[in-house]
């Protein structure tokens, strides 16, 4: 490992020889651009009257399509409706006794005692908080979207695995689908089947088709030839071998998708009560974040965290138990089981008939509420009033201003208490100089170089850069972190955003993201690295970690809006609290995987623990680190969407405006910009992954 | 190593069979001209064209009840030959004749009968489906024809005691040793009872010791069964052990047929005998192949008369007493001829020289 890090040297300063050039050029245009923005006005600001009208373009295409398709679509919603209806009034009607029992019982089979005992749990804190008719209200819809997303989804991985051709179409429309918000895609949605709990389930069907149509192709292709070839000889017709032999060996991966597809339904309840849902667990949430109740929202959250978890374990219990047929409790065989739930079921039908209208059995009282916490917090927010005040007035002016609009404009006496005079310029010059300088002698040139681009930005500001500036610099980074074909990427995707009209909801985007990226690396990057040295630590973070994972992401608007009100502040850290779980996990990941010979061999050669740390560990954790980075992003940009309830100028809230307007053009556009901005620093990070990883697998 | 074997009637045979392997194997087969010509011309230019030919004009007939092991290193083609006689993959030109009937014309509705009735097939890594049990495994042919359930679980059962592994029936794949899995793999294979019989590298997974007694199990089913058999390895040992006769593959072509003791004593080329000299010929080569046919003389022989199949290694401790020639007899006792002692003696003094040699 260490041999071939060496071997990779030479190699990694060769393009930067030729780099260099391209840096310089680049850095010259910069400055030109930056001189004459106050002549040519156009640089600074994309004319409006350059914009092309592709929302209004889609809008057309929308219009035509869903006059043709809206009949067909109400009426499979009103197909679906029926049934839907049907399935939340049963649930709800059904005694909990009844259903709880079902649910232990399933749980047990799943996966043992353990998980019925969490069952028992979730059942009681479903019943104590009031949240049990709300939770049956959603399982309706999930029992019914699992389904057909399963249904669906195994068609189209099978039509992908047969046809090459419908393969490449089909994965591209999952990337796409599985990286534009949901939000952005419930636009159409509720223009072709109308408002109503029918497009929510539809919306969540959509959502959740991806991940069974990936585990299918992934298990259908992973099946060994020698598998296929025995079924052919035992005489299969293509059928049978397809149903006999390759379906039955696919089938842990198949379960696994079953499992993730059940998991992406679920996790769309609270956007699917934002087409119209009522009365389910979604819209609980949802109204309690409109009304900015921490409490209720913390637990109607955590009812969705929770049943997550137990659906989560058993469905993963059910895919692991098809793995080894054998191991399973021979006391309750799947046959049993079914008796034994009809048993169940029938027993709780006659209760309910015989009780009547016994409230109880509803499981609608509310016995723990929150109100305590919330008023706690509000106490603590009044009492302590002038220090959050300047808390957040220090955040915003010295660290979110000089990002966004730079240090030319942020420095005011409003905010900094002074004015940017020529000679306060001039030391900053000197101060970036200097630390360019630095960086250049003490790590390499490529360090000084990326202090002054740095300066630059921070300076001039991420929004108000001169466009063809910013593209040009966002095409040399991406390109020196990936390849040439990917920076032509960014640069057709930052066009996209001019042409669109979007440019500054998309810088501003691009801004909270890098912020909250940059601060969730620093903070999130710590923590993980306390925690990999650690055992105490790391055994401390992962609850919080696993409670931030499965918390819907709605729920982490609210202390942030509670602290900081409306504002671009609250969607950071409603950003944040949700992304800093990955780097938190890869560094800490990265750096407990170090291989025990490398460190042996490092310490035997005399490294400090420091020197370990830096010149050891870091660099071979870094391809890991780097996936966290990218999970970081992508986390940090699904978040976007969502923090627009909190009042922020992204695209997100152009997303969101366009809900209110059932405008499908902004809304479908805005939603692709943000696709975009994901795919391409999510495929220029895997590049780099790869550029990095190639020589040390080539010589190991 | 029966002397009848050539008499027997023909049960497949291949003629110029090729397989290559690449972007447009059929228009690169007709550009050259029915690859007429020299070998390493043909190669340069189907390797310049990003082709591989991975079987090369293969020719041979394979006989009623025949053993025929295909030799040759990793590489070499093996499996690509057999699964284009088993037609898992479409050869690019040739014939291949199974009693008669062109393999490579026939439908796919006629196809897969004749894998449910006349061909079994064994494979390397066993191909076991993991969600069946043993039983289920070995009924699945069966299953697959639509056989009852009553009658293929009767039917399996036999076969699974055939190949002694009772008691494992309802015991999954990943439960068991190699060895085992690969006996439930021969044990499908025999289900449906076929006449040919395939087997690619049955065990060449499996530890030397188990090889060996998974070789003598198999000599003991096919004593049984007389299959038509097309056996694949890549063990010189083992193809000599087994076979009625071998076809040694280099590179996609045959580059010697023959049965063992020929090719043992007339290797075709170095690169055969490379191969064959850790065989021991006194090992391989019986009395028929070194026996002088009856003359008058023969019937005045003293000594015990041997049988015709028995090799030559048998005969060493008979040599120290002193024997100066051994008559020879069939199975039904007939006087063939006699085998003179000088002769064993100088097959003896040939090992003796290629072991000095290796
Ligand atoms: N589907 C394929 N496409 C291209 N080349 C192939 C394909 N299958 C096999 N080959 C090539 O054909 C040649 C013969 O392969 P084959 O599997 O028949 O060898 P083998 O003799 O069975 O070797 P082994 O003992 O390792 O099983 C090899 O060079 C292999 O790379
Ligand atoms: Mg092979």
């Amino acid at each position: 490992m260490i041999a071939s890090d060496l071997t990779l040297s030479p190699t990694a300063s060769r393009p930067w020889k030729s780099g260099l050039w391209v840096s310089l050029l680049a850095l010259a245009l910069v400055a030109a651009c930056l001189m004459l923005r106050s002549r040519l006005p156009w640089l600074s600001l994309y004319p409006p009257a350059w914009v092309v009208p592709i929302a209004a373009w889609v809008n057309h295409v929308s219009d035509w399509v869903s006059a043709l398709l809206q009949p067909i679509c109400r009426s499979f919603a009103w197909m679906l409706g029926g049934p839907m209806a049907w399935l939340r009034g049963f649930l709800v009607w059904l005694p909990w006794p009844a259903v709880a029992l079902a649910a232990t019982l399933i749980a047990y089979k799943a996966q043992g005692w353990r998980l019925a005992a969490f069952a028992v749990a979730v059942v009681a804190y479903l019943l104590l908080t009031g949240y049990w008719p709300a939770t049956m209200n959603t399982m309706a819809l999930v029992i019914l979207a699992v389904p057909i997303s399963v249904i669906a989804g195994f068609g189209l991985g099978v039509l992908a695995f047969a046809l090459p051709r419908a393969r490449a179409v089909i994965e591209a429309a999952l990337d796409l689908m599985q990286t534009v918000p949901a939000f952005a895609y419930l636009i159409p949605l509720l223009i072709l089947f109308g408002f109503g709990p029918v497009v929510g389930l539809i919306a969540s069907i959509v959502f959740a088709v991806p991940p069974m149509v990936r585990n299918t192709l992934l298990g259908l292709s992973q099946v060994p030839p020698v598998i296929k070839e025995a079924g052919l000889m035992s005489g299969c017709t293509v059928w049978q071998g397809f149903w006999h032999a390759e379906v039955p060996t696919a089938k842990p991966q198949l379960l696994m998708g079953v499992n993730q597809t059940t998991m992406a339904a679920f996790s769309m309840v609270i956007i699917a009560s934002l087409a119209g849902g009522s009365a389910d667990i979604g819209w609980e949430v949802l109204s309690a974040v409109r009304q900015a109740d921490f409490g209720r929202s913390l637990l109607s959250g955590l009812v969705i965290a929770l049943v997550a978890v137990l659906i989560d374990r058993i469905t993963l219990g059910f895919a692991k138990s098809g793995e080894a047929p054998a191991s399973q409790d021979s006391r309750l065989s799947g046959r049993r089981l079914l008796a034994i739930l009809a048993a169940i079921m029938l027993g709780g039908l006659l209760l309910r008939l015989m009780a009547g209208n016994a409230d109880w059995l509803a499981g609608s009282v509310q016995i723990i509420n929150m109100k305590a916490l919330d008023d706690a917090i509000l106490g603590l927010v009044r009492d302590h009033a002038s220090l959050i005040d300047s808390i957040r007035n220090g955040i915003i002016s010295f660290l979110m201003l000089p990002v966004r609009i730079g240090l030319e404009k942020a420095v005011t006496p409003f905010t900094w208490g002074l004015t940017l005079t020529p000679a306060g310029i001039a030391f900053y010059v000197l101060l970036v100089a200097g630390i360019a300088l630095f960086a250049a002698w003490k790590w390499n040139r490529q360090a000084g170089l990326t202090a002054i681009w740095l300066g630059i930005f921070l300076y001039f500001g991420l929004t108000t850069f001169p466009w063809p500036a910013l593209m040009l610099a966002a095409g040399l980074l991406v390109w020196r972190i990936a390849d040439a074909r990917m920076a032509l990427a960014a640069l057709a995707a930052l066009a996209f955003a001019l042409l669109s009209g979007l440019w500054l909801q998309t810088m501003m985007s691009i801004y909270l993201c890098a912020l909250a990226v940059l601060l969730c690396l620093l903070f999130g990057g710590a923590i993980g690295l306390w925690a990999a040295h650690s055992d105490r630590v790391s055994a401390l973070v992962r609850p919080f970690n696993d409670a931030l994972q499965t918390m819907p992401q709605f729920v982490f608007l609210i202390p942030a809006l509670m602290f900081f009100k409306v504002g671009e502040l609250t969607a950071l850290i409603a950003v944040m609290l949700y992304a800093i779980v990955p780097p938190i996990r890869y560094v800490e990941h990265g750096l407990r995987h170090v291989p025990p010979h490398v460190v042996e061999a490092a310490v035997q050669s005399g490294c400090t623990p420091s020197q370990l740390l830096w010149l050891v560990k870091l660099p071979l954790a870094l391809p890991t680190i780097m996936l966290g980075v990218n999970q970081t992003i992508m986390a940090a940009l699904s978040m976007l969407a969502i923090s627009a309830l909190v009042g922020t100028r992204d695209l997100g809230q152009q997303v969101y405006i366009a809900l209110g307007k059932a405008d499908a053009g902004l809304g479908l556009t805005a939603g692709l910009m943000i696709a975009l901005i994901a795919m391409v620093s999510d495929r220029a990070i895997r590049i780099w992954c790869l550029k990095r990883q190639a020589p040390a697998l080539r010589a190991g | 190593m029966t002397p009848e074997i050539d008499d027997r009637p023909v049960k497949l045979s291949c003629r110029n069979l090729w397989k290559i392997f690449g972007p447009d194997p059929r228009g690169i087969l007709t550009a050259m001209n029915g690859a007429a010509g020299d070998r390493m011309v043909l190669k340069q230019r189907l390797h310049q064209s990003g082709h591989l030919a991975a079987t090369i004009d293969v020719n041979f007939d394979i006989r009623l009840g025949e053993i025929f092991v295909i030799m040759g290193l990793s590489g070499s083609g093996k499996s690509t030959l057999v699964r284009c006689l088993s037609r898992l993959i479409e050869p690019t030109m040739g014939e291949i004749l199974l009693g008669g009937e062109d393999l490579l014309t026939v439908s796919k509705a006629r196809l897969i009968e004749l894998r449910r009735r006349a061909m079994g097939m064994v494979f390397q890594n066993f191909g076991l489906l993991p969600h069946l049990t043993v039983c289920d495994n070995v009924a699945f042919p069966l299953r697959i024809q639509g056989m009852s359930e009553t009658e293929r679980l009767s039917r399996a059962k036999d076969m699974i005691d055939l190949v002694g592994l009772n008691g494992k029936e309802a015991a999954f794949p990943h439960q068991l040793s190699g060895g085992q899995q690969q006996r439930v793999g021969i044990a499908r294979s025999l289900a449906v009872g076929p006449e040919l019989w395939f087997l690619d590298e049955p065990f060449s997974a499996l530890d030397p010791l188990i090889r060996r007694q998974m070789q003598d199990e198999f000599l003991r089913l096919q004593r049984m069964l007389q299959k038509t058999i097309i056996f694949i390895t890549h063990d010189i040992a083992e193809a000599f052990r087994l076979a009625d006769r071998i076809a040694i593959m280099r590179d996609g072509e045959v580059i010697q047929l023959g049965r063992p003791a020929d090719i043992a004593l007339k290797p075709a080329n170095d690169y055969v005998a490379d191969f064959t000299e850790e065989i021991s010929l006194t090992r391989v080569i019986s009395v028929a192949d070194v026996m002088t046919p009856a003359g008058n003389d023969v019937a005045g022989l003293s000594v015990k008369p041997v049988s015709a199949r028995l090799m030559l290694e048998e005969l060493v401790p008979q040599l120290a007493a002193g024997v100066s020639a051994f008559p020879v007899v069939d199975e039904n006792d007939r006087l063939l001829g006699q085998v003179a002692a000088a002769d064993i003696v100088d097959i003896l003094e040939r090992d003796r020289r290629r072991r000095h040699r290796a």
